[in-house]
């Protein structure tokens, strides 16, 4: 490919947003992955973006502003997994499935009973990049940029409670304002990312770079670093790929980071090692 | 020094570090400890043993304030330092943390850089070093023998500048050779003035060689010296089952069993007069 061909899309304005918002959200869904993946809470990023689609309805049929609401709505969902799992003998996949699946359920019946009302249910169901605004593009960037400031700001607590939270709470990290701070980011990265990854596919962009990058590394610093780097690679290349070859954006950015994973899976013994172990932890 | 123990509790005769006062913590209606006095003075090395769900793991936790008591109350003394050693049954072995990373988290209080600073690599080399631990602290956690894996979490709570470590059953799931380490390794720690609590099940590997004992079943059934405490009658009362002791090579060595046992005849039993 000529760099001309290469180059031809980025005359259009709604390329240069796709692509800067799909580089965003990648890194952005990637770096919060980590702490997703290594909780054992893969499942929530799916969960969320399910329960945030019943937001988006809830907030249409009220009127009031589709973002604000949903993202309430996301983090009272948020919230209540959260109260949840801290009251045994409930798990955090049980807690998930049922608050989210239960949102979702209450999304899918308020579109079919007012369907007048809402953005497109299939833009949110399956992402719109290509129709990402100047708007979204700063939304995405303002929740990257808090989203980084967290982590960095809160980040041994952050990893204190990630480790071991028993323990960090009984050294005096306030390990349940550390739970309910990362619940309102990860949130956010859902709610920011929706309209251009769409509700089914956000999960893999905030699960995948994770894993590849554990599968690399044994430092917690570098995972974080590469799952970044890979989550923004992913969307990249997945915006480009999926130009040039007429196929949809989101499932592109998704594929780009699945054979990140089977070149790391296929990659020798060690990682062939670490990715049984991820694999078995999750 | 350890009153008697018929009264249940061990008391100071120094500025205590962490007085319980007759707590009582519960789990929705289950009690799990109840009305437990126990008093850490400076310089204490204190072993807290019982059977299973005896509350051994919780009285740790409300030691260290993370358990808010149904009754009575926690005083820790101001400023007081604290590191706690989980059991190493329950840390998650494929995290990503090197060695370095372990230590370093636990340094969370206040304005922290993401990164370890020079000094705080520094200091963690050398608590490393002081616990035996060289040239470890790029190496994964799960890549260390088990004697290593628990010294990097005694390092970890060092490297917090903590006066008091507790441990929850530092033994557990060691072998031998391993546990001997773990012990000679916090008599050392001890012996340089830090104090130290656990929790064991492992009354002849870990408890018979500490110098104070509390032994916990829900309540504080005795407390003092091993002398005083590892007797037949409130061993009873404190794991329900009749248990003999016996004496070896000056050490006591607690049995299962009643003075009918098959174990016993070749040793001499103390504490309830049985003799072999």
């Amino acid at each position: 490919m000529t760099w001309d061909a290469f180059s031809a899309p980025y005359a259009f304005e709604f390329f240069r947003n796709g692509v800067i918002v799909a580089t965003m959200a990648g890194a952005l869904c990637g770096l919060v992955g980590c702490y997703v993946v290594l909780r054992n809470m893969s499942y929530i990023g799916h969960g969320l973006s399910h329960a945030i689609f019943g937001g988006y309805a809830v907030a249409a049929l009220i009127g009031v502003n589709l973002f604000l609401g949903a993202g309430l709505w996301g983090v009272i969902t948020a919230l209540t997994i959260g109260a949840i799992v801290r009251r045994r003998p409930i798990g955090s996949d049980a807690a998930i499935g049922l608050v989210t699946t239960a949102s979702f359920a209450i999304g899918i019946a308020l579109v079919a009973r007012y369907p007048n009302n809402g953005r497109n249910a299939d833009a949110l169901l399956f992402g719109n990049i290509l129709g990402v605004k100047s708007s979204d593009v700063w939304i995405v960037a303002a929740v990257s940029v808090v989203a980084l400031a967290f982590i960095l700001l809160a980040y041994r607590p952050l990893l204190f409670t990630t480790f071991d939270e028993e323990v960090a709470q009984a050294t005096g990290v306030r390990t349940t304002l550390i739970d309910t701070l990362l619940m309102v980011i990860l949130s956010a990265t859902v709610l920011a990312t929706m309209n251009v990854m769409g509700v089914t596919l956000i999960a893999a962009t905030l699960v995948v770079p994770a894993v590849v990058a554990r599968m690399l590394t044994d430092s917690f610093a570098v995972m974080l670093a590469l799952a970044t780097v890979l989550g923004a690679i992913s969307g990249f290349a997945g915006m480009n790929l999926s130009y040039h070859h007429d196929l949809p954006s989101g499932s592109t950015i998704v594929l780009v980071a699945t054979s990140f994973f089977i070149v790391a899976f296929l990659g020798g013994g060690r990682l062939r090692r670490r990715a049984g172990t991820v694999a078995h932890a999750h | 020094m350890p009153s008697s123990p018929s009264d249940g509790s061990v008391r100071m005769s120094r500025e205590p570090l962490i007085v319980a006062d007759s707590i009582s913590v519960s789990y929705g209606a289950e009690d799990v400890i109840i009305d437990v006095d126990l008093v850490v003075e400076p310089g204490d090395l204190i072993g807290i043993v019982g059977p299973s769900g005896s509350g051994k793991s919780t009285l740790l936790k409300a030691l260290l304030g993370g358990i808010e008591p149904r009754r009575g109350t926690v005083a820790i003394r101001k400023g007081l330092t604290v590191g706690f050693v989980p059991q190493v049954e329950k840390i998650d072995w494929n995290f990503p943390v090197t060695v370095a990373e372990c230590v370093g988290m636990a340094r969370a209080s206040g304005f922290r850089t993401p990164w370890l600073t020079r000094s705080e690599r520094r200091e963690i080399t050398d608590v490393l070093e002081r616990l035996g631990l060289f040239d470890l602290d790029r190496r994964h956690i799960r890549d260390l023998s088990g004697g290593q894996q628990q010294r990097v979490f005694l390092a970890r709570a060092l490297f917090t500048g903590a006066e008091v470590i507790v441990l929850d059953e530092p033994t557990s799931g060691l072998d031998v050779r391993t546990r001997h380490e773990v012990l000679h390794l916090l008599r050392d720690l001890n012996s340089e003035g830090v104090t130290v609590v656990l929790s064991t099940h492992d009354l002849n590997g870990i408890a018979t060689h500490l110098p104070t004992l509390v032994c916990l079943n829900k309540r504080v059934i005795g407390a003092g010296s091993p002398e005083d405490v590892l007797v037949p009658d409130v061993l009873e009362k404190t794991y329900g089952s009749p248990m003999q002791i016996l004496e070896h090579g000056g050490m006591r060595v607690v049995v299962d069993g009643g003075p009918d046992s098959s174990v016993l005849p070749f040793r001499r039993a103390v504490g309830d007069g049985a003799a072999s």
